[in-house]
């Protein structure tokens, strides 16, 4: 009897939390799978406040790394995927997972070392500074989450006719983590690591590190946005994720991206090609 | 103090229009763990009647006999019957260990369980009856792990009655019980008695041992060794064992 | 923000703190109760049976005490998924799924000490209640009743794994703000936006959250002891 008791008030309690939690779930949400540097820079604490307060939507950001994002996109874990590797994402939408795909905003990365500059390199070109970095053997932390930054990487010593991916040499560190644990290592150790600058500029903890390279335009990193296929998996909120794309594309969504500063800095610059915000622009 | 006569009639009632269990036959039992034999060629038949009371050294398989006949244990070899079939009736019997264990509850939710145990609802006032029988009503309410020995052992007899069964096992009901508490537990004994219910009983107490039996079963190295009511016993033991025994000298 | 910054936040109380800090409580004061309820019949029914390969089981059970969280997380990640066997009430990125992994966690913990007691338990209790005749499924009740006082302490086992994992609601609850955030999760996310001083922060609240609910546990025990034990 006591143990009878004791199912009921533990299925009370998981109901009772499932139902607490999940009321505002059923009211109007969506999911959206995105990335560690959209979340991590504060951008969607900026904005989604101002897009909940047009629509009453509720957004959930998942952030991982842009191939996990993909992926739970791909599984129809969420309803829309907001992330960085344009390649990717193109598969993903050939692929029918998505339904099409939007450019958002961009902003740059950029190559953090140590201010010491073991490697000696400072200035505005990437591939000569991964030259240098390769030949002098400085260490490097990798991202090494097949995130998007993770990707560029990639692109970017394969620009530089290099692949330490491939070598794996001792000063090659993939840690398999996100943007701020990659900066954490690279402080911690003394290394040269790639950011986005968004992340970069909301970093707490700077330490001894600063921007070795910047400005390179092989270093733009364009965020595109994408509807999971509902033809695909039919539970996707489509007019509640058609409704939060079309606000991120439009004069005011673009607008609100623009003005999220830290520090007088401008994080990510709204590039959607929407008639309304040529017009403004 | 309640009325004990009215208290034991309701046991008395079952007891006696009930059959089924005695008597209780021992044929060539033995019982071995291992290699060490605890008991050999045991014949016993015990009867409807007044107390039958275990005697013995330690080690004699006293307590064994009673495990076995409870069932608790199975024999090596042999065969115990009640009334002729292999299987005594459900809840004919219960048994009060030496050391009995208190669930970890309160004097009357033992009591409780086990009139549940014995598939019987938890009504209060048999609850009442048990505690009175016992003389523990004052402790109703109380944690049984914090009662004294005595009250312990008051508690778990209790506990056997709740089963109202024909045939009631103690071992060593006062082993380790002070003189007032002894009498007590002997009053409730000779109580249960006379209210038709057979007792089978072990002690290492001669003065117990005669204010109680009717009969006695002298064991010794894990066999009978005699069987006799008890006033010819004490008087006249038969065995050379059992005269020493009574004398207070070593028996092996 | 800095460590002045964290105590702040922490002192005044902050609302999405507090939020944070009672769903961190309801997820897993929910998986324990799921844990337990699941948990404890099972060790106590393996206590108390015999049956072959038992030995193994045993074995199985005391090794799943040390599942890894992340991989709890994953396989209640990919059964949750949409594209999963469960997939279809849609729970994956809910507390509910942050309740189930952490219930999947802890329930082989709880159940494996449940075991070890019951069946020390068992052998004070064997001569007892064979002799009162008390039937298999009765035993079982009466052990886990009568070892209530020890259960507390496993369960408090299985509530500390719990309140301390964050690679299984890391993965099966997203770590969405405001939803399913819990106190490890926004450890972890502080840590990578290089906060270390706020996760610090977080991290001592979170150690002062565990104890509380291991002092009223304490507390709860030692007062029924007194009073039923």
């Amino acid at each position: 009897m006591k143990l009878r008791h004791l199912a009921l008030v533990a299925a009370l309690a998981v109901g009772a939390a499932h139902a607490a939690t999940t009321a505002r779930a059923q009211d109007k949400s969506i999911v959206v799978a995105s990335t560690t540097s959209t979340q991590d820079s504060g951008l969607f604490g900026h904005i989604l406040p101002l897009f909940k307060a047009k629509t009453g939507i509720d957004v959930k950001i998942i952030s991982q790394g842009t191939g996990q994002a993909i992926d739970t996109g791909r599984r129809g874990d969420a309803d829309v995927v907001f992330v960085h590797a344009k390649s990717q994402e193109e598969k993903f939408v050939a692929d029918g997972f998505g339904v099409k795909r939007f450019d958002v905003m961009y902003n740059d990365f950029v190559l953090i070392g140590p201010k010491t500059a073991p490697a000696g390199i400072k200035g505005q070109d990437i591939v000569a500074a991964l030259k240098a970095i390769f030949a002098a053997g400085s260490p490097f932390v990798s991202r090494g989450d097949k995130s998007g930054t993770h990707a560029a990487e990639l692109d970017l010593w394969k620009a530089a006719g290099l692949d330490p991916a491939a070598a794996k040499p001792a000063w090659y560190r993939e840690i398999g983590q996100g943007m701020g644990a990659a900066l954490n290592t690279a402080g911690a150790m003394g290394a040269y690591v790639l950011a986005d600058r968004g992340t970069w500029i909301s970093f707490k903890n700077k330490g001894d590190l600063a921007i070795a390279v910047e400005g390179d335009k092989r270093l733009f990193n364009q965020y595109g946005i994408i509807l999971v296929n509902p033809a695909k998996h039919p539970s996707v909120k489509k007019e509640l994720g058609q409704c939060f794309i079309d606000w991120v594309l439009s004069a005011d969504g673009q607008s609100a991206i623009r003005s999220y500063k830290i520090e007088g800095q401008q994080l990510f610059f709204p590039n959607a090609e929407s008639a309304e915000l040529k017009k403004a622009g | 103090m309640p009325d004990s006569a009215v208290i034991a009639d309701g046991l008395h009632a079952r007891a006696a229009a009930s059959t089924g269990s005695l008597p209780i036959r021992f044929e060539g039992i033995d019982f071995a763990v291992g290699a060490t034999h605890i008991l050999s060629g045991v014949e016993l038949e015990l009867h409807a009647g007044g107390p039958t009371v275990l005697m013995g050294p330690n080690g004699s398989g006293k307590t064994t006999l009673l495990k076995l006949a409870m069932g608790l244990l199975t024999p090596t070899a042999g065969s115990i019957t009640f009334d002729g079939a292999s299987h005594a009736p459900a809840r004919a019997r219960a048994i009060m260990f030496q050391k009995p264990v208190m669930l970890r509850r309160s004097v009357a939710a033992n009591i409780a369980f086990a009139l549940e145990a014995a598939g019987r609802p938890s009504s209060t006032s048999d609850i009442r009856r048990l505690l009175d029988l016992a003389h523990i009503a004052p402790l109703a309410e109380r944690p049984a792990r914090r009662l004294s020995g005595g009250e312990q052992q008051r508690l778990a007899l209790a506990r056997a009655l709740a089963r109202e069964p024909q045939v009631l096992f103690l071992d060593e009901p006062t082993a380790s019980l002070d003189p007032s508490s002894t009498k007590l537990v002997e009053e409730i004994i000779s109580q249960v008695s006379a209210s038709g219910v057979k007792i089978v009983m072990s002690t290492h107490d001669l003065g117990q041992a005669r204010r109680l039996a009717h009969e006695i079963v002298f064991m010794a190295g894990g066999r009978v060794v005699e069987h006799e009511p008890a006033a010819s016993f004490f008087n006249q033991p038969a065995t050379e064992e059992a005269r020493r025994f009574l004398a207070g000298e070593l028996v092996v | 923000m800095d460590g002045v910054g964290a105590l702040d936040l922490i002192l005044s109380g902050d609302r999405t703190l507090f939020a944070i800090v009672r769903l961190s409580l309801l997820v897993t004061l929910s998986a324990t109760l799921l844990a337990a309820v699941v948990g404890m019949p099972l060790g106590a029914t393996v206590a108390l049976t015999r049956f072959p390969g038992r030995d193994a089981a045993i074995v199985m059970l005391n090794g799943l005490m040390g599942l890894p969280p992340v991989v709890v997380g994953l396989l209640v990640f990919l059964a949750l998924s949409r594209s999963g066997p469960l997939g279809s009430p849609g729970i994956l990125f809910t507390p509910t799924a942050m309740i189930i992994a952490q219930a999947v966690l802890i329930a082989p913990i709880i159940a494996a000490l449940t075991r070890q007691l019951v069946e020390d338990l068992w052998a004070e209790y064997r001569d007892e209640l064979t002799a009162m005749e008390v039937g298999p499924l009765a035993r079982v009740k009466t052990l886990l009743w009568d070892a209530r006082f020890s259960l507390v302490t496993i369960g408090l086992a299985g509530f500390g794994r719990a309140a301390a994992e964050v690679g299984a609601v890391m993965i099966v609850g997203g770590n969405i703000d405001g939803f399913t955030r819990v106190m490890t999760t926004t450890i972890a996310l502080e840590t990578s936006k290089g906060n270390l001083a706020l996760a610090i922060g977080l991290g001592l609240v979170l150690i002062t959250l565990i104890m509380a609910v291991n002092a009223i546990a304490w507390g709860v025990r030692q007062w029924a002891e007194r009073h039923a034990g």
